[in-house]
């Protein structure tokens, strides 16, 4: 097997796998990152959102072929607690979130929304957020943070 | 000791070395049986720590869910963790901060009344004394039996509780970190999936392992067991596709086909029922001067469908099985297991680990168990089973299907003066106990038999739950008619049988207040006596500008609905504004609720708030489709649930949540109230009611149809 070459949150990874292998289960088993989650493994409820090339796509179901020398962005790439992404910082300031579970993948669909879009109107979010399940019905709060990261991008926070 | 005086929990765990520790200078390990599933409470649980014991919450390491270290408080359930567990660690911490007082005017021959606790340490007339909780602690048995009449804080004493902190655990899901039992690695992890049975009592009949082998993409062990059949592998991508073919290689005996008529309600009123009757006999005649008002409601089988499958964790190693799990409660699936694998409980230890939302008894009992019996069979391999999400939809227990008739003899002023609720349903519980109710513990050889149908006792009730309007009715009943045999495993979700009893009362108020000519809002307070059920129901209707006498039929519409849930737990009143024409569009939601002494307001509204959005959900799309093998709707598409896209404006607020009274538990206390405000509002808006669940496109437009 060839390794595939790409790049993740700015770091070049090189991978051997079968190149079948779903991205999300390269992330998570082969480079030990754990933040993007396995939700349906269908492309269907977003929890393994991830950017690729500054797209939003589903990680279960996108092959490591597809992926070679592609930039992927995950929710390890968005921020820290010392040096919080304004989306985080905008979903802790909220309490946006009951469970968890979801929130990865929902930062990284309001990432890629708010890389295009510094103004987006309440029907936007929701559209942008529409393929991203929430079970426990934090999804206005969570419209909520988004509204505010756009505020303090707008205001000039660091990206 | 006057063990009569303690509340539940703490007579039960009466040690306070149990709740309460020093491990270290400076630090405090608080235990709680009471576990995260997406509701907060260990953020609450740590408010109310801190608030009795006097310390900074930065000190307190909290501990959860371990058969190993924490009380057992049964399962973490029915929105009673602050109401009973909060209520007994309350009690503990406020023990022991007065023990330590004791100790500290005893052994430095201070009065006791001049000393006091601020941030562990120990003050006399507010001037520091030296002394603190860790210089303390060897004078101090905590192994001793709480007594339960140590005072509490004063609520007009407290800094800590009734605050909105945030949650302690949201940093790690906003930062991508190990959050969760999902992200649990441990060293040489075996992944394994369980090809399950297709339903109780299938025998396996053929398993084709050399066309399993050779879709495998690497290597795999097949391990089976009885008709416990599981595939094994180092590396999760391999499993994981080798288990989605699996269902195809494998044929079992003994089909049991059954009727997918039934994933509609009403196939329960032919059935035979297990019955009984709470409150006066109905009377043989209606009353002179009444007349009869009858309507029925049903709902489809509801799914939990947390966001992510279930996940189980088990090492077998020297005699000693650990396991770890979402589990509800870490110490019923210790005995669970026990039971399956004849073990002694005392060699198994159960802990929790967080994992998606959970609503109720869904699929984390069972995956703990296959990782359990697999560990049991493979001495020394630490094994993780991960659902696969249509394993999720097809396999874990769903909430049942229901049919309730609400029966009314009205007056001549248009109020009910007999009121009958009457409810066909499944069994709303069946968690694991005594070795039964778990899918891997049917397939083992010998399975345990299949446990009885059970209701519970009333209050609370099961299926029964909020059967009983808190209306001022004359007279009041349930009519209980228990289904022992539902084509699907059935067991509790967030509100059991609240959800559609709710619906059919307050419905039926609504009913009732047209033909009395009467709005709805005035109408409900024409029954209501209990101050604070008319307080929310009052403050609803003023958060929403409740305005009486709008026309129906105008394809906009605005209903309420009431409920205290369990009749004890906190009060609701929900308005919901739509706006229908073929499909129903939710456009506001307002909440007042009122939850007694509130230790986290910003908690609490997160929880009402979810709450409204799930039952929004469970009212506009939700139903579990069946066909001849079980349930069909086994992904996303085939069980719709609400998207961003179609959540309403929500905006809840809390009735008196710093007044000094008990707190009354929340997390259920708005799902049923919004199934029925939105059914109401729908009517409204329609000038036609719908009664069946959920309301569709298709009913709306057979609805318009029959109008």
């Amino acid at each position: 097997m060839e390794p595939t070459s790409f790049t993740v949150n700015g770091r070049p990874a090189n991978v051997t796998a079968d190149r079948d292998t779903p991205l999300l289960d390269i992330l998570r088993n082969h480079l030990g990152l754990l933040g993007t989650k396995f939700g349906c493994g269908q492309e269907q409820c977003g929890c393994c959102m991830v950017l690729v090339d500054g797209r939003p796509e589903k990680s279960c179901g996108k092959p490591l072929s597809t992926v070679a020398g592609k930039a992927i962005t995950t929710i390890e790439g968005l921020g820290t607690p010392e040096q919080p992404h304004p989306l985080q910082q905008a979903f802790l300031d909220e309490q946006a979130g009951q469970c968890g579970y979801c929130l990865s993948g929902i930062l990284i669909s309001a990432k890629a929304l708010l890389d295009r879009n510094l103004a987006p109107s309440r029907a936007e979010i929701a559209q942008a957020l529409d393929d991203n399940i929430c079970r426990c019905g934090s999804h206005v709060r969570i419209m909520r943070a988004v509204e505010r990261a756009a505020r303090l991008l707008r205001e000039g926070a660091a990206r | 000791m006057n063990t009569l005086t303690l509340p539940p929990l703490l007579a039960v765990n009466p040690r306070l070395d149990r709740w309460v520790g020093f491990p270290s200078p400076g630090r405090v390990a608080v235990s709680t049986g009471r576990v995260e599933i997406g509701q907060g409470v260990l953020t609450a649980m740590l408010q109310i720590a801190a608030e009795e014991l006097e310390v900074a919450p930065e000190r307190i390491l909290l501990q959860t869910g371990d058969t190993d270290l924490t009380p057992n408080e049964g399962y973490t359930a029915g929105s009673q963790s602050i109401q009973f567990g909060g209520v007994a660690l309350r009690l503990a911490c406020a023990e022991v901060r007065a023990l330590f007082l004791d100790h500290a005017a005893a052994s430095h021959g201070y009065s006791r009344g001049d000393l006091a606790v601020r941030d562990g340490a120990i003050t006399r007339r507010g001037e520091p004394t030296g002394l603190d909780y860790w210089t303390l602690a060897a004078g101090v048995d905590l192994t001793r039996h709480a007594t339960g009449q140590s005072p509490t804080k004063s609520v007009g004493d407290y800094r800590v509780v009734g605050q909105s902190a945030p949650r302690i655990d949201l940093i790690a899901k906003v930062f991508g970190g190990s959050a969760f039992i999902h992200d649990m690695v441990l060293d040489g992890m075996v992944h394994a999936r369980v090809v399950r049975q297709p339903h109780r009592g299938a025998v396996i009949a053929k398993v084709d392992e050399a066309a399993l082998r050779r879709t495998a993409k690497g290597p795999i062990e097949i391990v089976r067991h009885g008709n416990f059949l599981a595939i094994l592998g180092t590396d999760e991508t391999v499993v994981e596709a080798v288990a989605a073919v699996a269902p195809n290689h494998v044929t079992w005996d003994g089909d049991d086909p059954i009727n997918p008529y039934q994933e509609e309600a009403r196939w329960l009123l032919q059935q035979p029922s297990i019955d009984r009757t709470i409150g006066p006999p109905p009377p043989a005649e209606p009353t002179p001067g009444t007349t009869r008002h009858e309507a029925t409601y049903t709902r489809m089988h509801i799914a939990h469908a947390s966001v992510a499958p279930s996940c189980g964790l088990a090492v077998f190693s020297g005699g000693k099985l650990q396991v770890w799990t979402h589990s509800q409660g870490v110490y019923p699936l210790r005995d669970a297991l026990a039971r399956t694998l004849k073990l002694d409980p005392a060699v198994i230890s159960v802990k929790h680990v967080q994992g998606p939302g959970c609503y109720g008894h869904n699929g984390a009992d069972d995956a703990a168990t296959d990782a359990a019996v697999i560990a049991f069979q493979q001495p020394g391999k630490p094994i993780r089973v991960r659902w696969r999400r249509e394993e999720e939809f097809g396999f874990e227990p769903v909430s049942p299907a229901m049919v309730v008739t609400a029966h009314a003899l009205v007056d001549g002023s248009g109020r009910p003066a007999d009121w009958t609720t009457e409810i066909w349903s499944g069994r709303h519980t069946s968690r694991p106990g005594g070795g039964g109710n778990l899918l891997a513990a049917e397939a083992l050889p010998d399975p345990p038999p299949h446990p009885p149908a059970v209701e519970g006792g009333y209050p609370p009730g099961a299926g029964t739950r909020n059967g009983e309007p808190l209306y001022d009715f004359p007279a009041r009943r349930i009519i209980h008619h228990l289904i022992a045999e539902t084509p699907v495993r059935t067991s509790s979700l967030r509100g059991l049988g609240a959800t559609l009893n709710v619906f059919a009362i307050e419905s039926s108020m609504d009913e009732l207040a047209e033909r009395a000519s009467q709005d709805p809002v005035a109408y409900r307070l024409s029954v209501l006596t209990d101050a604070r059920a008319r307080a929310v129901v009052e403050h609803a209707a003023r958060m929403s500008h409740w305005q009486a006498g709008l026309p129906a039929g105008t394809g906009r519409g605005r209903g309420i609905a009431f409920a205290r849930y369990k009749n004890m737990a906190a009060y609701a009143a929900v308005v919901a504004e739509v706006a229908v024409d073929e499909v129903v569009r939710l456009t506001r939601v307002w909440c007042a609720a009122d939850a007694g002494l509130v230790i986290n307001p910003d908690g609490a509204i997160n929880q009402l708030e979810g709450g409204i959005i799930h039952g929004a959900s469970w009212a506009l799309k939700e139903g579990v489709r069946l066909d001849a093998h079980g349930i069909s709707s086994r992904d996303w598409e085939s069980y719709p649930v609400l998207r961003f896209s179609e959540v309403p404006e929500v905006i809840v607020e809390l009735v008196d949540p710093l007044a000094d009274r008990p707190c009354l538990g929340v997390g259920e206390a708005s799902g049923g109230p919004t199934v029925a405000a939105i059914g109401n509002a729908v009517a409204h808006a329609l000038g036609a009611r719908l009664r069946d669940l959920p309301l569709t496109r298709e009913r709306v437009m057979a609805a318009l149809l029959r109008a």
